[in-house]
């Protein structure tokens, strides 16, 4: 397998050269009514104006709560999904409008993991011709033969090679995300988009998985997307996080900036709501968790200006007029907001006001998706 | 809450002072829930017991496969009769609910202990309004019209926090959003105003922060109805936030239980480290790596012999010390159950020495 790594993809580190940059990304789908005659009456507006770039070696995580867009993101990078507008520029070319055809000598470079490694393997399909799929479509010469190489991945990723005449319901939750990971790997691509790998896996699974992802990242020189809602499991993956609300990215960060001086009130809420396992710090945790009110508003009819305003306790009158843009407050720490969170408001008294504020916010009455 | 595994071979019951009528609210003894199957018998529960009073919490730990949501359907008797062994005592409020007819079990759940289940969109009935799901739960443990049930329903809804009850309670569930829907099963589980409350993994599907306004609810409702609490997760950060004590459960039996202080300060069974350590946490500097636990859980129709982790455990194989051969017993310490064959002492020292400053 060490035939296909490149010696220049192992070396790269973090911060030295750009492999993604998405300008302006937006992916509205449209809403139709009428069986015959169909008529477009709206569009859930799933990605809408995301600007994010993401440097050869390192992992960027993308987090928000469901219905963010955050899944959809992954896919247009990957270009599962057409883009209906902005840009992605990967390795210095455009593949925002790629065709099909045109994609496919592409896909070797990005791979995908995905969330539920029940509904992601065939079931009626071996292992061996499972991860050995992407090496028969794309043609790629294996000295050995292909056995011999989907083995090698089987290995490279913790199972047994003779698991490769096996089905996958012959395999527990944790194994199979191992046979995805194996697929994703097969082309030896520079990009992997991770749509919440470890979510659908207990916390010992989870562990073992999170630390083989790590592994592949330093021997193979992997660049991850790391997708997930869970807070804590992107601590411990990523170098830098991109918090995203209703379609837009809201703030973005290296890691230890971001859970240690969040800048948007949205990143600060969704930081104090995590539980924390320590029943000692209970109280004080409940006392300064910000409870947002009510729901995410619909993407179909998103909020004007900011669209946390909504239930933000800062919100002013100027949120409401004007979006905000993503600006850069402090080395590679961008917010988007127009009254971002000062220090003062991560002290405890701080935070205790935050918590009776946003607890005042009156819930809106839009219904919500 | 004092917990004991008794040993597997069935005899003489061995505690002493075992009143037939316990005085504590749930008394769960010995509960052990089997199914046969064409492949085996699979023990899912197999010797669980504890205790639990009013206004307390207890969480149950587990992850998937070792008994967590079935010892909780096994209180409720929601197992299918035909298809399950059922044997033990669950003695709710003084009365023994295993060996009560399904009548008399069924008269209860609902009024006396109420459950609110993982998935609102699979608990709930697509086809009928949220409103009518709970008037009909009310309806069955109380002789009134369906205005007053329906009076009920509202005010209900508007207590768990969904705006505009009086509007929402003619939507259907597809119209609420993930968080309102399992607000509003919480409402249908809280309708007749339950003593015990048995929540099976109520903010798993829920993202963390609608999660927080859940949690927040319940503690809330347990305040003012001074219920009890049975939470059953596989989120150590869940229980943490909600439990008072807690309950470590794997394959099918309690590994260690002990106050909810106790068990995150000074856990001593060797898979309760394994959880901690497998665990990111936010509220620390990240670790270079996670300590997960090597393997995965065992089939349970085929348990390892002796103790069920010892496949997995990295303390096993010491010098003279049975862990492939004899089934430890839930050892009570003074505040703490722990089953496990290696002594207090190594175990304390182990966890003080070699775990806590990985953690």
């Amino acid at each position: 397998m060490s035939t296909h790594t490149s010696p220049d993809r192992t070396t790269a580190r973090p911060g030295t050269d750009e492999l993604l940059r998405v300008t302006g990304l937006e992916k509205h789908f449209p809403i139709t009514r009428g069986a015959f005659i169909r008529r477009t009456v709206g569009a859930v507006r799933a990605v809408d104006g995301v600007d994010l770039t993401v440097a050869t070696g390192e992992t960027l995580g993308l987090v928000g709560e469901s219905g963010c867009g955050k899944s959809t993101t992954g896919r247009l990078i990957s270009r599962l999904l057409r883009p209906t507008g902005g840009s992605i520029v990967f390795d210095g070319r455009d593949i925002t409008d790629l065709s099909v055809r045109r994609m496919r000598p592409l896909r070797r470079e990005i791979q995908m993991i995905f969330q539920d490694p029940y509904s992601s393997l065939n079931p009626r399909h071996t292992v061996g011709t499972i991860v050995g799929a992407p090496l028969r479509v794309q043609d790629i010469p294996t000295p050995h033969g292909v056995k011999r190489a989907v083995q090698e991945l089987l290995e490279l990723v913790g199972l047994s090679p003779e698991h490769y005449n096996r089905y996958p319901h012959e395999f527990s939750g944790g194994q199979r995300q191992r046979i995805g990971i194996a697929r994703a790997l097969a082309l030896r691509p520079k990009l992997i988009v991770a749509d919440e790998p470890v979510s659908a896996l207990d916390v010992s699974i989870q562990a073992q998985v999170v630390n083989l992802l790590d592994d592949l990242q330093r021997e193979l020189g992997l660049t991850y997307v790391f997708i997930a809602h869970d807070l804590s499991v992107v601590k411990h993956i990523c170098d830098r996080v991109a918090v995203m609300y209703l379609g837009k990215v809201v703030e973005v960060a290296p890691r230890d900036a971001l859970y240690a001086t969040p800048l948007h009130p949205y990143t600060l809420a969704l930081l104090s709501a995590v539980p924390v396992p320590d029943p000692d710090r209970r109280d004080r945790a409940q006392r300064e968790r910000i409870l947002l009110t009510g729901d995410v508003p619909s993407p179909v009819d998103p909020p004007s200006g900011c669209r946390f305003r909504t239930r933000c306790w800062k919100a002013r009158e100027r949120c409401e007029r004007e979006t905000p843009a993503l600006r850069e407050l402090a080395g590679g720490h961008l917010v988007a907001c127009h009254f971002p969170v000062e220090d003062a408001e991560r002290t405890p008294r701080g935070r205790i006001a935050a918590h009776l504020a946003a607890a005042d916010v009156a819930p809106a009455t839009t219904t919500p998706a | 809450m004092a917990t004991t595994n008794s040993p597997t071979t069935t005899g003489p019951l061995a505690q002493p002072g075992r009143l037939p009528q316990p005085s504590a609210f749930l008394d769960v003894r010995d509960l052990r829930v089997h199914f046969p199957t064409d492949d085996g018998v699979v023990k899912a529960v197999d010797g669980v017991s504890f205790t639990l009073e009013r206004g307390r919490t207890l969480g149950i730990v587990g992850e998937s496969g070792s008994g967590k949501s079935v010892t909780s359907l096994g209180i409720l008797g929601l197992h299918r009769r035909g298809h399950t062994r059922i044997s033990g005592e669950v003695w709710l409020d003084g009365e023994e609910l295993v060996s009560a007819p399904p009548e008399r079990v069924r008269r209860l759940r609902g009024r006396k202990m109420a459950m609110i289940f993982q998935d609102p969109l699979t608990a709930m009935h697509p086809y009928f309004t949220v409103g009518a799901q709970i008037v009909e739960a009310y309806r069955v443990h109380h002789r009134v019209s369906r205005a007053v049930a329906r009076r009920r329903a509202v005010d209900l809804l508007g207590r768990v926090g969904i705006p505009q009850p009086a509007r929402r309670v003619d939507d259907h569930p597809h119209q609420f959003s993930g968080g309102m829907r399992q607000r509003a099963m919480i409402a249908m589980a809280l309708a007749n105003d339950p003593d015990l409350l048995i929540a099976d993994e109520p903010t798993t599907a829920l993202d963390v922060t609608v999660q927080a306004q859940i949690l927040d609810l319940i503690r809330d409702l347990q305040d003012e109805y001074r219920s009890a609490v049975l939470i059953i997760t596989h989120d150590l950060g869940v229980v943490a936030e909600l439990a008072d004590d807690i309950l470590v459960m794997y394959a099918g039996r309690c590994v260690e239980e002990g106050s909810a202080q106790t068990l995150f300060r000074r856990p001593e069974h060797p898979y309760t480290w394994g959880l901690l350590g497998s665990m990111p946490r936010v509220d620390r500097a990240a670790r270079d790596r996670l300590v997960p636990i090597k393997g995965s859980p065992p089939s349970l129709i085929n348990l390892p012999t002796g103790c069920a982790f010892h496949p997995r455990c990295p303390h096993q194989g010491r010098d003279g010390i049975p862990c492939r051969t004899e089934v430890p017993d839930l050892a009570q310490g003074s505040d703490h159950g722990v089953a496990c064959h290696l002594p207090p002492t190594e175990r304390r020292r182990t966890f003080a020495e070699d775990i806590a400053p990985a953690l």
